[in-house]
């Protein structure tokens, strides 16, 4: 039997507001147990909830980013349950009337031959609020509360069932945390806990309409665990199932150690939630104008930037997206481009997602901790423009920039790479080498294509690297069929 | 001791007495009062005279307002800094607030030393004050009576001089029962005039703060300090500072009176139906005219509110729960089981009541069937009232279909304790002002009330209307024997 993956995810994204969503308690991460927590977070008798205007402006940027329709109208409800870390016994969330319905994403799946495009289909966005946390460690027979994070304001962006696999799943999450950053609604940041992903998991026979029944992966803080969780999920549901078991509906748990899921509740011991809109706040009313404001401040969009590199610059839909990963990078790339009197889209973009990345990957440094600026690597491919540098001495010059030596052209100037163009004194090395390998050029003229790179070798070694490949090439092979 | 604030305003500027002088005299009162009446969950003289003295040196460097040292009791539903702030509960026995209402700020900020909390139904719920953890208030008149509730101790206290005045809260009639019940002047404002913040949740929707004093006159006075705009309430109006005693010397010439058909049927019998009826001739005599009005859902008020409030109020009481302040059960195997306990122990029956009715209510496949149409409803009650002010200025009704019952007479039976706000509840649900002011006695010399009603944020015609008929009575001035 061949079995479909269907994946719907819910993510939590915290949002960049200074304060809480319904108090004016910081939401700064790290601070002592407690601390930042008012009199509105651990709800005393008595208090009541403000709303922070800065999350219904994030929740406007983001459906603005995803095109999706913004409800003028949007509104409050309390969700009903008892838990420690719930200091008011019901979360804030909207239910009814989310602030944002419907919007999509266009995502990059896969590489090379192998890629292509996938459109994600986003049911709603809702404002709500965290919840404390339950500290169980540290506490001999009993559970510390920390309220810190009850109150910080989350936008819940719930997708359709629209993936078909892990890998799906992973590149619209990571598209959304791209977008969630880029347009500064959230730092994005999932150690801890900014971005948490829930992930909806069902499996049915290839050509079934209906849905299988759905387990809910909860809490996933990394892309890594999304697509293990996922995999892992889909090979125990289809095992159940050919085993002659059926899915039950669950909320499930996974674990890193272990690299499996386990259930925590059942669906029989699903809450009811006793949803109602919440009396002590009014509905919010977007205003038209407001919204163009926020309209106006957005940023060009890592879809929009990808479809101008295409068209503009001929760049690859691959290396497009990879470009756009982040906004750092993107803004890094298009400085680099900007800095070239010749501009040379595909030249930067080869450097940015070749050694610049590398070596940013193996130093672990985001693209805004880079040692080489932007400026400066234009300034190092300008010298591979203009045939100054070959691509060899131009790697070295770039070591030597990381290493804080300087600018290219200083770079070049001290350690002497200048590359040499002079045909003459090309020549003058060619002859050299041909007199002391006579053994090589003999074997050339008798048919031998091999010993030719062994004589370029030569020549190149000789000129300790800064001979014109190109020129080397054209010269010897003039001189040995002379 | 049977000063209104409007005069004892007048004895500390004209400087026959202190601040600390009254407060002495009323405390002293209390002392003596208190143990039969039981008005008062705390009393605290060092706290109490401690604002008195603060209120005379305001006075004395020449910064005293209007109300500067006149004293007040608060309901024990408004949180007080280093008060204990129990709403009449088990639950929060033991907790002293670290914060003050925006009323009781209020109070503060125009220099009035609170007298003592006062004591209440259990979290609001209640008509007769006996569902107070705390005990039953009695009724000044008749001390094997019931003051009403639920702000039964507001009402007795003033009834009983142990205070010139006190705050209440009105979600279904808590100000205007009692006060009928204890024949003083009482005040609901149109919902969002007076900020919530501090005030502990009944049904947040309903819940609204107001004054009870002896007079008309002095609940103007007070309901200028309690209201105004308070950013941490997000259900409270911003609009600007009005002067609620502005039209207290306005002729009734003119006024047009509505009359409730409905609220004059044939459940309205005996003394109060004679009483209201002879206000009614009062107030035509003093140049009013009276228009028959329907309010043909008001019959459903009861029903509805019954959704609505214990709806809210289940999800506003799960705060309590023992983790993070309050009663917690003393002993306890896991999480479940200390909030079961805690909540088993620390709440009362009627409490408990309207949390099972309320979860009942919104539960997943009765929502649409209870809460929805509750909500329906409660428009098409707000729409009759919109109709009927077309008509009148204000609306007369009884405040109450009888005069304080006995301790015990109506426990047994909730719905009969409910329906004793039949003739209030539909102006909470409709958020309108209303107010009750005494019109006279039963045979048994108990005090009977009348309720006045205006239309949104028409207090002060309200007020007006309620100062020219107290001119023209004395039903207001008369106190309880023996006290």
């Amino acid at each position: 039997m061949q079995w479909e993956t269907v994946i719907g995810l819910e993510v939590h994204t915290q949002l960049t507001t200074q304060s809480k969503i319904f108090s004016g308690a910081s939401i700064a991460f790290g601070a002592e147990p407690n601390t930042q927590a008012c009199q509105v977070d651990i709800a005393l008798p008595g208090v009541l909830p403000v709303l922070n205007k800065g999350a219904v402006e994030r929740g406007i940027r983001f459906g603005l980013a995803i095109g999706a329709k913004l409800n003028r109208i949007n509104s409050f409800d309390r969700k009903n349950y008892f838990y420690p870390d719930l200091p008011k016994g019901y979360q804030i969330s909207q239910f009814a009337l989310p602030i944002v319905e419907g919007g999509e994403l266009t995502v990059q799946v896969g590489s090379g031959s192998d890629l292509y495009e996938k459109t994600i289909h986003i049911t709603r966005a809702h404002l709500e609020e965290d919840a404390g946390k339950s500290l169980h460690e540290d506490f001999h027979g009993s559970t510390g509360i920390d309220l810190n994070r009850a109150g910080t304001p989350l936008l819940e962006i719930v997708s359709e069932p629209d993936m078909r696999s892990a890998k799906e799943a992973v590149a619209y999450a990571k598209a959304l945390h791209t977008l969630v950053t880029w347009i500064g609604t959230c730092d994005g940041n999932m150690q801890e806990g900014s971005f948490r992903v829930d992930a909806n998991v069902s499996v049915r026979p290839v050509g079934q309409k209906e849905f299988g029944t759905r387990r809910e992966i909860k809490n996933l803080n990394s892309f890594r665990f999304l697509e293990q969780a996922i995999n892992y999920e889909i090979r125990w549901q289809i095992e159940q199932i050919e085993d002659g078991h059926k899915i039950q509906q669950a909320t499930v748990l996974f674990d890193p150690d272990t690299g499996e899921t386990r259930a925590m509740r059942s669906k029989e011991d699903a809450h009811d939630y006793r949803y109602f809109p919440d009396p002590d706040l009014l509905p919010v009313q977007l205003d038209e104008d407001w919204i163009e404001q926020v309209r106006a401040s957005l940023p060009e969009l890592p879809q929009q930037k990808q479809a101008r590199y295409q068209s503009e610059w001929n760049l690859s839909a691959y290396d497009a997206a990879t470009l756009t990963g982040s906004r750092e990078l993107a803004d890094y790339f298009e400085a680099v481009v900007a800095g070239l009197a010749k501009p040379d889209a595909k030249l930067a973009a080869n450097w940015v997602m070749g050694d610049l990345s590398a070596t940013l990957n193996k130093e672990n440094l985001d693209v805004a901790a880079s040692r080489i600026s932007a400026a400066q690597l234009a300034g190092l491919l300008a010298r591979i423009q203009d045939g100054t540098l070959s691509g060899k001495l131009a790697k070295q010059v770039f070591e030597a920039m990381w290493a804080g030596e300087g600018n290219a052209d200083a770079i070049i100037e001290s350690k002497g790479l200048k590359q040499v163009s002079d045909s003459g004194e090309i020549e003058r090395i060619i002859d050299e080498v041909m007199a002391a390998n006579a053994k090589s050029v003999e074997e050339f003229r008798s048919g031998k294509e091999k010993a030719f790179n062994a004589l370029v070798g030569q020549v190149m070694k000789a000129s300790k690297g800064k001979a014109n490949p190109q020129q080397v090439n054209d010269l010897l092979r003039q001189k040995l069929n002379a | 001791m049977n000063k209104t604030i409007k005069q004892l305003s007048a004895l500390l500027s004209a400087g026959k007495a202190s601040s600390v002088e009254l407060c002495q005299d009323y405390l002293a009162h209390i002392q003596t009062q208190n143990a039969t009446l039981n008005a008062f969950i705390s009393v605290d003289n060092d706290k109490t005279l401690a604002e008195a003295r603060a209120a005379d040196a305001l006075r004395t460097s020449g910064q005293a307002g209007l109300l500067t040292g006149v004293p007040i009791a608060h309901k024990d539903i408004f949180c007080a800094e280093g008060w204990l702030t129990t709403c009449g509960s088990k639950i929060l026995s033991n907790f002293v607030s670290p914060y003050d209402a925006h009323v009781i700020e209020q109070f503060k900020a125009a220099g009035m030393p609170c007298l003592g909390k006062t004591n209440m139904d259990e979290f609001a719920m209640g008509s007769s004050n006996e569902t107070s953890f705390y005990g039953p208030v009695r009724n000044p008149w008749d001390t094997t009576r019931v003051p009403g509730g639920s702000s039964g101790g507001s009402a007795a206290c003033v009834a009983a001089r142990m205070a010139p005045a006190a705050t209440g809260t009105d979600t279904g009639g808590s100000i205007r029962q009692p006060a009928a019940l204890c024949g003083i002047t009482g005040l609901k404002p149109t919902y969002g005039i007076v900020s919530r913040y501090g005030m502990i949740a009944f049904a947040s929707s309903l819940d609204q703060g107001g004054p009870m004093a002896q007079t008309a006159e002095d609940c103007g006075l007070l309901l200028n300090v309690m209201a105004g705009f308070d950013t941490r309430d997000s259900t409270c109006l911003e609009r600007p500072k009005e002067d609620y005693t502005r039209s207290l010397n306005q002729p009734l010439a003119g006024l047009k009176i509505g009359l409730p058909r409905e609220f004059f049927g044939p459940g309205l019998v005996g003394d109060t139906a004679k009483a209201v009826e002879e206000a009614i001739s009062q107030l035509i005599k003093l140049g009013a005219e009276t228009v028959e009005v329907g309010l043909p859902n008001s019959g459903l008020s009861v029903a509805a509110y019954y959704v609505l409030a214990p709806a809210e109020a289940s999800s506003n009481l799960s705060r309590f729960d023992g983790v993070r302040y309050g009663y917690r059960t003393p002993e306890y195997g896991d999480l479940t089981d200390m909030y079961e306990k805690t909540r088993a122990e620390g709440f009362g029956s009627e409490v408990k009541r309207r949390i099972m009715i309320g979860a009942y209510v919104l539960s997943h496949g009765y929502y649409d069937a209870y809460y929805i149409q509750a909500q329906k409803l409660r428009r098409l009650i707000a729409n009759d009232f919109t109709t009927a002010f077309q008509q009148c200025d204000v609306i007369l009704s009884p405040t109450a279909p009888s005069t304080a019952f006995k301790l015990g007479e109506k426990t047994a039976d909730p719905v009969e304790m409910y329906l004793s706000d039949i003739y209030t509840i539909a102006v909470n649900l409709a958020g309108l002002p209303g107010m009750s002011l005494p019109c006279g006695f039963d045979a048994q010399g108990l005090p009977i009330g009348m309720q006045l009603i205006g239309n949104y944020f028409d207090e002060a015609r309200m007020l007006g209307v309620a100062h020219q008929y107290q001119l023209a009575t004395d039903w207001h001035a008369r106190a309880p024997q023996g006290i």
